[in-house]
C-alpha cells in the first residue's frame, strides 16, 4: 500500500481537479473533460507500449488514430446501395489487384535471390499494377462520388453498431504498422521517428482525398451511438423520475406547480446530456480498465521482461537469443492497435468524423507530451499523464485569459497589447504543454510517476 | 514550333517552380543536417525555427515599411531580413543555453535530445502564433514579375507563356550565394574544418584542442542565418502561414536524409531531389502531350501520375527507396 502511495496521491488530487470543474464551471464540462481524458489514456497506453516497453518512437499516432476514426465510419454507417451498384465492382477488382500485386511482390522477394534485375522486375510490377489499378477504379470512383453528393457519395459502410469498430480500428491500425513496421522498424531511432511522422501524414492525406471511401473533408456526421439519445431520455418516464428524485430537495423548496414543472424540465434536459456523458464514461473506464490489466500483466511477465531487456541492451538481448526485429514488429502492431481502438472511440463519442481535424500537434505530439509527462514505461504514469495533459489542455485557455488579465490590469481594456494577448489564448497551452515538456525532461526525466521495475 | 511549346510548358510549370523551391528546402536541409551532424540530434524544431525567423522578417518589413523606406523594385524583406538573422541568432543561442546544453554537457542518447526538440517545438510554435497570429501572410512588395507570360509570348511568338517571378529569381541567387559561402567557410577556413572535424569524430577533434563550446555557437550561428534566409524566401515565394512551415519539416528532412544525414553538400542537392520528383510527379501532362503527339494521340485525362494532395507520400517514397538500397543517403552520409 505504501509504495503505490503516489500513485493514489496523484489520481485523487487528478480526481479532485475534474470535480473541481464540475462544480465550478459544470459537471458536462468536467465530463466531457474526463471523457477524452479516459480516451487520451488509451492512446498514451498505446504510444507507452512502444517507447515505454520497447523504446520505439513512433511519430505516427495521428494516422493510427485517424485509422480507428475510419474503422467507425466504416462499421457504422449504413451502405450506399446506389453507390455499390454504381462503382462497386470497380472498387472492389481493384482490391483484388491491389491484393495480385501485393502477392506478386511476395512472389518475386522470396523466390529469387536480392539482384538487379529482382529491383527492376518488382519496380515494374508496382508501377504497372498502379496504372491496371488506376484505369479500373477511376471510373467507379467518379460514379461513387456522383451518388447524391450532398448526402452521400461515398460507399458507406456495414451498418452494424458502432462499437465493433473498436475491435476493427485496432485491426486496421495494427495492420498499418504491421505493414509500416517490416519497412521502417530496422532504421535507427529517429529515423523512423522521420518515417512514421510521414507515413501518418499520407494516411490523413488519403482520408481526406480519397472521397469514394471516407467522404473526405465533406466529413460524415450523424453516426449510430452507443449510448441513448438526449432526446429520447428526455421523454421516457424512468429518467424523468430518476431526474426528479435526484434534485428532489431543490424542487420541493418550488411550491408553485407551474415553475416546478418549468424547473423540473430544466433539470431533465441538463440531466439527459449529463447521463448520455456517463454512459460514455462507463463504456470508455472498461476499456482502459481491461487494457490495463492486459498491459500491466504483459509488462510484469517473462514477455515484459524481454522487452526491457531489448531496449535496455538490443546486442545483450540479442545475443541471448532473442529475436529483436521480431519482438520490435510485435510490440509496434500492439501499441498501435491500441491507438486505433482509441480513434474509433473517439470518433464514437463525437458522433462525427472530420478528417480535417486530424492535425499532428494534437493527434501526434501531444499524445507524447502525455507519455513522457506521466512517465514512461510505468502505464499507471502513463494514464496520469494524459489525464494531467489533457486537462492542463482544455483547462489552458481559461488560465491563460486569467494571466493575462493579471498581467495587463494596468492597461486600459482598449490597448492594443491587452486586445492582441487576448485574442491569442488560444496559443497560451503550446506555450504551456512545451515549457512543461522542458521543464519534465530536465528536472524529473521519467516523468510524474516514474518506471519502477520489482522482481515479484 | 509545338517542341519549343513543349519545352517552355515545361519550364514554366516544372523547372523554375521546382528550382525555386528546391533551394528554399536546400536551405532547410543544410539546416537540419548541420545540427544533426554536430549537435548529433535530428531537430524537430526545424520548421518552426524558419517560422519564427520569418516571422521576425515580416515584423521588420512591417517596420520598415511604416517609415517609408524601401527598395524599389525589390522586396523590403531583403533589407529586414539581416535584422532578422541577428534576433533569430539571439533566440538560438538563447535556447541553446537554456535547453541543449544541459543535455549535450550530460551526453544524454540523441533521442532524448530529439524529445527535447520537440519541447522546443510546441514554445516556438506558441511564440510566433502568439506574437504574429496563424493566419496566412503575404509580405511580397515591389516588382512581381521578371519576364510575365504575356510578354514573353510577344517576344517569342509561342503560344506558350513564360512567368518568371521575382522571388523565384531572388530565391535562386540567394541560395547560390549563401550555400557557396558556406562550403567555402566549411571547406578553407580554420573554423569550418575544425567543424568538420567535431561533426567526423569529436573525441580526436578534441584531442587536436578543438573548442567545443566555440563549434556549437558558429553551428547555431549557421543555422540561425539558414533558418531565417531558407524561411523568409520561401514566404516570399508563397505565402507565411505557421503551420505549412511545420508541415515543411517532412520535405525538409527527406532531403536531408536523402542527402546523405550529416553532409551539407548532400542535403543541397538532396532539396532538389525532393523538390523536382515532388513537381514533377504531381504535375498534370495533357498539356505538354497535346503539344508532343500527333492530335490522334491526345490523352483523355489529365496524365497526373499523383494527385498535388499525395506529395508527402513522394517524399516518403524516396526515402524509403533510398533507406533501403543506400542506407547513408546518395551522397555518403553518416551511416545510421
Amino acid at each position: 500500500m505504501r509504495k503505490n502511495l503516489n500513485v493514489i496521491a496523484a489520481y485523487s488530487i487528478m480526481m479532485g481537479l475534474i470535480i473541481l470543474v464540475g462544480i465550478f464551471q459544470s459537471w458536462n464540462i468536467a465530463l466531457s473533460i474526463f471523457n477524452l481524458c479516459l480516451i487520451s489514456a488509451v492512446m498514451t497506453m498505446g504510444a507507452n507500449i512502444q517507447w515505454g516497453y520497447a523504446g520505439l518512437i513512433n511519430f505516427g499516432i495521428m494516422g493510427y488514430t485517424a485509422l480507428g476514426g475510419l474503422a467507425a465510419v466504416l462499421i457504422s454507417v449504413n451502405p450506399v446501395q446506389e453507390a455499390w451498384s454504381a462503382g462497386g465492382l470497380n472498387i472492389l477488382f481493384s482490391l483484388f489487384f491491389i491484393i495480385g500485386m501485393v502477392l506478386a511482390v511476395r512472389y518475386v522477394l522470396k523466390k529469387y535471390e536480392k539482384s538487379k534485375t529482382r529491383t527492376y522486375i518488382i519496380a515494374a510490377i508496382i508501377i504497372l499494377g498502379i496504372i491496371i489499378i488506376r484505369f479500373v477504379s477511376e471510373p467507379g470512383i467518379e460514379a461513387i462520388e456522383e451518388v447524391d453528393p450532398a448526402k452521400t457519395g461515398f460507399l458507406g459502410g456495414f451498418g452494424l453498431p458502432i462499437i465493433f469498430s473498436w475491435i476493427v480500428g485496432a485491426l486496421f491500425a495494427g495492420g498499418l504498422a504491421f505493414v509500416i513496421g517490416k519497412v521502417a522498424l530496422g532504421l535507427r531511432a529517429d529515423y523512423l521517428a522521420i518515417a512514421t511522422l510521414l507515413i501518418s501524414e499520407i494516411v490523413i492525406a488519403i482520408i481526406k482525398h480519397e472521397d469514394w471511401l471516407t467522404r473526405g473533408v465533406k466529413n460524415v456526421i450523424g453516426l449510430k451511438r452507443p449510448a441513448p439519445y438526449e432526446v429520447n431520455l428526455q421523454q421516457t418516464d424512468w429518467f424523468i423520475n430518476l431526474v426528479e428524485k435526484f434534485n428532489s430537495s431543490k424542487l420541493n423548496l418550488i411550491s408553485d406547480f407551474a415553475e416546478r414543472q418549468a424547473a423540473l424540465n430544466q433539470f431533465v434536459i441538463e440531466g439527459s446530456s449529463i447521463f448520455v456523458k456517463l454512459c460514455y464514461s462507463g463504456l470508455f473506464l472498461v476499456v482502459v480498465i481491461i487494457l490495463l490489466i492486459l498491459t500491466q500483466k504483459a509488462l510484469y511477465s517473462p514477455w515484459g521482461r524481454m522487452m526491457r531487456a531489448i531496449r535496455d541492451n538490443e546486442e545483450a538481448a540479442n545475443a541471448m537469443g532473442k529475436n529483436v526485429v521480431k519482438q520490435h514488429l510485435l510490440i509496434f502492431v500492439l501499441g498501435s492497435a491500441i491507438v486505433g481502438i482509441a480513434g474509433a472511440m473517439l470518433v464514437t463519442q463525437d458522433g462525427l468524423f472530420t478528417p480535417g481535424s486530424y492535425r499532428p500537434m494534437r493527434y501526434t505530439f501531444l499524445i507524447w507530451v502525455m507519455v513522457i509527462v506521466g512517465g514512461s514505461g510505468n502505464n499507471f504514469g502513463a494514464i496520469l499523464g494524459g489525464f494531467v495533459v489533457w486537462f492542463l489542455w482544455i483547462e489552458s485557455a481559461p488560465i491563460g485569459l486569467y494571466l493575462v488579465n493579471l498581467t495587463t490590469a494596468g492597461l486600459h481594456d482598449t490597448h492594443f497589447l491587452k486586445v492582441h494577448l487576448i485574442e491569442s489564448v488560444p496559443y497560451f497551452r503550446f506555450l504551456m504543454m512545451g515549457a512543461g515538456l522542458l521543464l519534465i525532461m530536465r528536472y524529473r526525466p521519467k516523468g510524474i510517476l516514474p518506471e519502477k521495475i520489482e522482481i515479484k | 514550333m509545338d517542341f519549343l511549346n513543349a519545352i517552355t510548358l515545361l519550364l514554366n510549370y516544372i523547372f523554375v517552380p521546382a528550382l525555386a523551391y528546391g533551394s528554399q528546402l536546400a536551405l532547410g536541409a543544410i539546416f537540419v543536417t548541420l545540427i544533426y551532424g554536430i549537435l548529433r540530434f535530428a531537430n524537430f524544431a526545424t520548421g518552426d525555427m524558419m517560422s519564427f525567423g520569418t516571422m521576425f522578417t515580416i515584423l521588420f518589413t512591417w517596420y520598415f515599411q511604416s517609415i517609408g523606406i524601401g527598395l524599389g523594385v525589390l522586396p523590403t524583406a531583403l533589407l529586414a531580413i539581416p535584422f532578422a538573422v541577428i534576433f533569430m541568432i539571439g533566440y538560438m543561442l538563447l535556447i541553446d543555453k537554456f535547453v541543449f546544453k544541459y543535455y549535450r554537457v550530460s551526453k544524454s542518447p540523441p533521442v532524448q535530445l530529439a524529445m527535447v526538440s520537440i519541447g522546443v517545438m510546441f514554445v516556438t510554435q506558441a511564440v510566433v502564433r502568439i506574437i504574429i497570429g496563424p493566419s496566412d501572410r503575404r509580405f511580397f512588395d515591389g516588382e512581381k514579375f521578371l519576364i510575365r507570360a504575356g510578354e514573353f509570348k510577344d517576344m517569342t511568338g509561342l503560344n506558350e507563356g513564360l512567368a518568371i517571378k521575382s522571388t523565384q529569381v531572388i530565391t535562386i541567387l540567394v541560395t547560390v550565394i549563401l550555400v557557396s559561402t558556406l562550403f567555402w567557410f566549411l571547406n578553407k577556413t580554420k573554423t569550418g574544418k575544425s567543424m568538420r572535424a567535431y561533426s567526423d569524430n569529436e573525441d580526436l577533434a578534441l584531442l587536436s584542442g578543438i573548442d567545443p563550446k566555440k563549434i556549437v555557437m558558429i553551428t547555431w550561428i549557421i543555422a540561425g542565418i539558414l533558418a531565417t534566409i531558407g524561411g523568409a524566401l520561401y514566404g516570399l515565394d508563397k505565402s507565411f502561414k505557421p503551420f505549412t512551415y511545420f508541415n515543411n519539416m517532412l520535405p525538409i528532412f527527406a532531403a536531408a536524409i536523402v542527402g546523405g544525414i550529416g553532409n551539407p553538400f548532400g542535403a543541397f542537392l538532396g532539396g532538389y531531389v525532393i523538390a523536382f520528383s515532388e513537381i514533377l510527379l504531381t504535375y498534370a501532362y495533357k498539356k505538354f502531350f497535346m503539344y508532343v503527339l500527333p492530335e490522334s494521340m491526345e490523352p483523355d485525362g489529365l496524365v497526373q501520375l499523383l494527385s498535388t494532395d499525395y506529395k508527402f507520400a513522394v517524399s516518403f517514397s524516396i526515402l524509403v527507396i533510398v533507406l533501403l538500397y543506400r542506407p547513408s543517403g546518395i551522397f555518403k552520409g553518416k551511416v545510421l
